[in-house]
């Protein structure tokens, strides 16, 4: 397997408490992973640690390694900005900034000054709200507010703003739980056409949307990985009972 | 309306049978209604407050009102009581020139703490901190004057004043014409300690208005925090930022005993920070009570009174209105 993320012996605490015990594994690249287990099972701790937006939260303490294409991001000549531009995240709740659907757009090429003039700058925001499926919908109303979208817009914003700032890696912490059965369903379909480009990890709640979109399925139970590898050989044959147990209970 | 009541009230007593009765709905329903009254009589109170409080100073004052004229008053600059010559304008300047140098040191040093309150330190160092600057904020203002006698103006004298003199000295703010230490720069200095605490602990509130969810998502795409402060959270906060310095503004403009132990009291047109001055607190504080002998003193003073009343209304309406506007733009944007 051609792996774009490695974790090695990873443990993370809040506070006293462990979250995380002992994770190993390795997501493949270009493939959408889906990490799924029942709420509180460290799957969202999980996946903060790969953007490194655990430190967010005081109190929380790491140790082991996450390696992006062989380096690891918790090493200390590590620029943590550079790891965010490289690795990407969709929130649960889309975030639009209190500014134009325009800046939203190009907010972090922006902050990484990545592109030269005005001109390359608008295409830029015309190329990524095209990839996100926006810019039919707002085309003619680039310079209103972002809030004024409807949330389903919002969240392929937050996706195309995301974008923009080139990543390899899209994180999406179960992106489409705030979104109406139509727009999840958009969202779904772009994750999908996107990921020939990017190595993509969502971690969801609903099986049914992990049957949908997962590549390559970890399965995690009260902060360990009980079960990771490709998606067919999980859903059809799991190997351990506690996962075989997760997918009938949910069916 | 009755009707239904006391069906209702019919209803509730068949439920209760065999149970201790409970008050009825109509009870009830009169309890909540002199709840309102007696919450609605003491909201009033504080606004006919102030109400009676104008008006007694204009009945007080109007003797020297009708005398004089209110703009012979307002913008005259001799201050002579025994030559019966009363001009509130040295005051009404020292009152603003205080406040502008108190307001000017204090909010560049509260916006940067408040930022580092807010937006970097970590719970223990927030929990070390704020703390101490509550504490700072009850000491009470005689401690903060007896410390601006003793430390400051020796340091505006010894230090500041020729520092200023030598490479500022043509500039006519900063111009040295009464080097005693006494004055509005010291003044401004005591003031700027003072409301600080205030300030801070205002803008700190505000930045954590700011939802989490914004943050995250400029950190996301790799801004560091500072920009994310300064292209996200600052002008999502401006108008709580204004409203923080409107509120430590007007208390710098009431503040009396802390200013009147270090500005020098001369009741002169002040044209640099390091003139004496004489603000309109002070000037009160100074005199109600004393020479009382002279003719149209009594309503000389609380006229002032009056006047630091005006200021401090207009001020805030003024600000009020700029709050407010910028809050409207914010939503139309």
């Amino acid at each position: 397997m051609d792996a774009h993320i490695q974790v090695k012996n990873l443990n993370v605490y809040y506070g006293k408490q462990q979250a995380l015990k002992d994770v190993n594994i390795e997501i493949p690249k270009n493939q959408i992973t889906v990490i799924m287990g029942p709420s509180g099972c460290g799957k969202t701790t999980l996946l903060k640690t790969f953007n490194r937006f655990l430190e967010l939260t005081e109190g929380t303490q790491l140790t082991g390694e996450v390696l992006v294409d062989g380096k690891n991001i918790y090493d200390r000549d590590v620029d943590v900005t550079e790891v965010r531009k490289v690795v990407g995240l969709l929130a649960q709740r889309p975030a639009p900034l209190p500014m134009s659907i325009f800046d939203n757009v190009l907010y972090g090429m922006n902050i990484h000054r990545m592109k030269k003039d005005r001109r390359e700058y608008k295409d830029a925001a015309r190329h990524y709200l095209e990839i996100a499926g926006l810019w039919d919908e707002v085309q003619n109303r680039l310079h209103d507010p972002a809030t004024s979208l409807s949330i389903g817009q919002q969240q392929r914003l937050c996706l195309a703003r995301g974008l923009a700032v080139e990543p390899e890696i899209i994180l999406g912490d179960e992106p489409t739980s705030a979104l109406d059965p139509i727009s999840s369903q958009n969202i779904e379909s772009r994750l999908i056409e996107l990921k020939q480009q990017y190595t993509t990890v969502i971690v969801t709640h609903t099986l049914r949307q992990a049957k949908r979109l997962g590549d390559y399925v970890i399965y995690m139970y009260l902060g360990e990985v009980i079960e990771a590898g490709p998606a067919k050989e999980v859903f059809n044959n799991p190997q351990h009972e506690r996962t075989r147990a997760y997918l009938e209970g949910q069916i | 309306m009755s009707q239904s009541n006391s069906t209702f009230s019919k209803q509730s007593n068949k439920q209760t049978e065999g149970r201790p009765p409970r008050p009825s709905v109509s009870t009830r329903a009169r309890q909540d209604q002199a709840a309102r009254r007696t919450f609605f009589v003491f909201t009033l109170l504080p606004v006919l407050l102030i109400l009676f409080i104008a008006i007694a100073l204009f009945i007080r004052s109007w003797p020297i009102i009708s005398a004089y004229g209110l703009s012979d008053l307002l913008f005259g600059e001799v201050w002579r009581p025994n030559n019966e010559q009363f001009g509130f304008w040295p005051f009404i300047l020292g009152t603003l020139w205080v406040t502008t140098v108190g307001v000017v040191l204090a909010v560049p040093l509260c916006l940067l703490a408040s930022i580092y309150l807010a937006e970097y330190a970590h719970v223990k160092m927030r929990s070390f901190a704020k703390p101490i600057l509550d504490l700072l904020a009850a000491i009470p203002p005689v401690v903060y004057g007896v410390w601006g006698l003793l430390t400051i103006v020796p340091f505006v004298d010894d230090v500041l004043a020729p520092l200023f003199d030598r490479w500022l000295g043509s500039v006519s703010i900063f111009k040295v014409n009464q080097p005693t230490g006494f004055g509005i720069l010291s003044a401004g200095i005591v003031l700027a300690v003072m409301i600080a605490p205030l300030i801070i602990s205002v803008m700190y509130e505000i930045f954590s208005t700011v939802p989490n969810d914004l943050r995250h998502a400029s950190l996301a795409v790799g801004a560091t925090r500072w920009q994310t402060i300064r292209n996200i959270i600052l002008p999502q906060v401006a108008p709580g930022i204004l409203a923080a310095i409107v509120l430590g503004a007007s208390r710098a403009l009431g503040e009396t005993i802390a200013v009147l132990m270090v500005v020098g009291n001369i009741p002169q047109v002040p044209t640099s920070i390091f003139d004496s001055a004489y603000p309109l607190p002070a000037l009160i504080a100074n005199n109600y009570g004393e020479m009382m002998s002279i003719p149209l003193y009594d309503a000389a003073l609380l006229s002032a009174a009056l006047v630091l009343l005006i200021v401090i209304l207009i001020f805030n309406i003024l600000s009020m209105l700029v709050i407010q506007r910028m809050l409207r733009r914010k939503w139309a944007s």
